[in-house]
């Protein structure tokens, strides 16, 4: 009884080691140097480098911030030059809408935070208005059923404020030398003069994304809204 | 059989109010007629399809539709098609809630054409025309009264900063300074007139109709459509007020008043016609007494700012103004 029951022991662990020895086999095939196995690995090292070309973890901080800022100076050329182009709306930022309504709000506060009574326009209402406004626009123009996205539509009305910001530090320079008919009538030509460009030159970007018979409701609010800033800065005067 | 039934009845009844509406309001007007027919022709259509369903014949259905020459695979749908038509017939949409996008996109589904005429059709007050029935239909717009709303709260700002600018400009020690103050007391002003108000209304209307079986109802939406459109003539108006001219501006809110006034009674008259006398004159002169306080208002707060104004010659306008204002309230 003791012997068949060690034979039969001894069958199983001569099974046992046949399959060992099956599976030593194929780690042996695995340990030995295969070619593509190697490939495997060498294909992803090659691909970390292609990545690194485009990754920004290794430059420097000079040259991130003079991309982004190369970036929005072609923005503002766009603005200025307003082709009908699609690059102001492919890669869209809020860098530039940030800087020239942090600009237009100093400039329009004027160091009058002093006075508490005079009701000219504070740094926040300034700021209030131009973002809520242009949310409001963007809004609205998405309710009609335009085909341009939230950010998208953000980025142009911000970014064409930038002739009313040039017309700001222009009445600035000129309200140095006083303020008589002359200097007022020198501002409403360049006030009015920016204000149309702002407008052309959004719509310019913007009408295009509507249906051609709800054009004129997307660029009335437009209209509206530049008049409004337009307004603030011709009204503006600084407190001495 | 009884859904057709009452269908019929319901259709029934339709053609008589329409009848005694023609007959009362006697309008020779071509869109009111247009209007008429293509309803009358929506229930017909009801009926029909309520008869085709009740009675259940597809073979019948099948060889008039083969008769007129459309092909076999469309008839498949055919109840849902139909109901569709109809659908878009009575204009009634498939209302999303109103958290949604969809909802006021809904509200927001005009052309420049149709802002247009109904701008017009709010200034210029055509006889026996209902500015809802002729110009909203069914499809109330947001779009008109928030930026009408928006446009009349900067036209108050900029031309109540002008008209000050004007009255202290001859005098030495006045040193301009824009009131930027003026925005926020007009938009606050202005918006919560155009909501608070209509809501007022709606919730007045809805409730007596639960009394009297009024025979027309208006949605809160087209309420606060008519009076959203109703203060366009106030921008001219607010416009005109620029001139230091205390007479010129009471011309121009007499007008303003005649014309979007006159447009929001005939707007309401055939909701409350049916109800006493007594309520339609006190809601008839609350919507015009209303309408004149924001108006003379708006007036006394941003154009005759004399208050804040110490000299004493420019008190007695402000007195004048006031009583004025205040025998116009009463």
């Amino acid at each position: 009884m003791v012997v068949s029951h060690l034979n039969r022991t001894v069958t199983s662990l001569n099974e046992l080691f046949e399959h060992h020895a099956h599976f030593a086999g194929l780690s042996d095939i695995s340990i030995s140097e295969d070619i593509p196995v190697e490939g495997d690995i060498s294909v992803p090292v090659g691909s970390q480098n292609a990545d690194n070309d485009f990754s920004t973890l290794d430059e420097p901080v000079k040259d991130t911030i003079l991309r982004d800022l190369r970036a929005v100076g072609q923005k503002f050329v766009h603005v200025m030059y307003p082709k009908k182009s699609s690059a102001l709306l492919r890669d869209w930022d809020l860098w530039g809408p940030l800087l020239l309504c942090v600009t237009l709000a100093l400039m329009l506060q004027g160091g009058s935070a002093d006075s508490e009574e005079d009701g000219r326009p504070q740094f926040a209402e300034v700021f209030v208005i131009i973002w809520f406004g242009s949310v409001i626009i963007t809004l609205n123009s998405k309710l009609l059923g335009g085909t341009i996205s939230f950010f998208q539509s953000l980025c142009v009305l911000g970014y064409c404020i930038l002739p009313l910001t040039v017309a700001m530090i222009v009445c600035r320079i000129v309200l140095l030398g006083g303020s008589g008919v002359v200097s007022f009538a020198v501002r409403l030509i360049v006030v009015t003069a920016s204000f149309s460009w702002s407008t052309f030159a959004s719509t310019a970007f913007l009408a295009d994304s509507q249906p051609t018979n709800r054009k004129a409701l997307v660029v009335y609010p437009v209209f509206l809204f530049y008049f409004v800033i337009g307004w603030m800065i011709l009204t503006f005067s600084p407190s001495h | 059989m009884n859904p057709s039934l009452t269908k019929l009845f319901l259709f029934f009844l339709h053609v008589c109010i329409h009848r005694a509406l023609k007959s009362v309001m006697a309008n020779s007007d071509f869109l009111l007629q247009f209007q008429e027919f293509e309803d009358n022709q929506d229930f017909t259509q009801n009926t029909q399809e309520s008869t085709t369903v009740t009675i259940d014949d597809p073979i019948k259905s099948r060889k008039q539709r083969n008769a007129a020459g459309t092909d076999f695979e469309g008839e498949e749908d055919d109840p849902l098609e139909n109901s569709d038509k109809t659908k878009l017939l009575s204009g009634e949409r498939k209302s999303a809630p109103f958290w949604t996008f969809e909802y006021y996109q809904t509200l927001f589904d005009v052309d420049t054409h149709q802002v247009k005429s109904r701008i017009l059709g709010s200034v210029v007050p055509w006889p026996r025309r209902n500015f809802v029935e002729v110009y909203l239909r069914s499809n109330p717009d947001l779009y008109g009264p928030f930026w009408i709303c928006a446009t009349l709260v900067f036209a108050i700002a900029i031309s109540g900063n002008i008209s000050s600018f004007l009255r202290h400009h001859g005098q030495p020690k006045y040193k301009y300074v824009p009131d930027f103050g003026k925005v926020t007391m007009a938009a606050t002003a202005i918006y919560s007139y155009a909501l608070l108000v209509p809501l007022a209304l709606w919730g007045f209307l809805t409730w007596r109709n639960r009394t009297i079986a009024s025979l027309v109802s208006y949605s809160f939406m087209q309420i606060v459509c008519v009076y959203g459109y109703s203060l366009s003539i106030y921008i001219p108006a607010v416009i005109v007020w620029i001139i230091p001219s205390e007479g010129l501006r009471w011309c121009s809110i007499a007008v303003a008043m005649c014309l979007s006034g006159s447009v929001l009674v005939m707007t309401f008259w055939p909701a409350i016609r049916e109800d006493k006398p007594r309520i339609i004159i006190a809601i008839l002169s609350t919507i015009v007494i209303l309408h004149v306080l924001l108006a003379v208002g708006c007036k006394a707060c941003f154009f005759s700012t004399y208050e804040t104004d110490p000299s004493a010659d420019n008190n007695e306008p402000l007195k004048a103004g006031s009583t004025l204002s205040f025998t116009k309230a009463n």
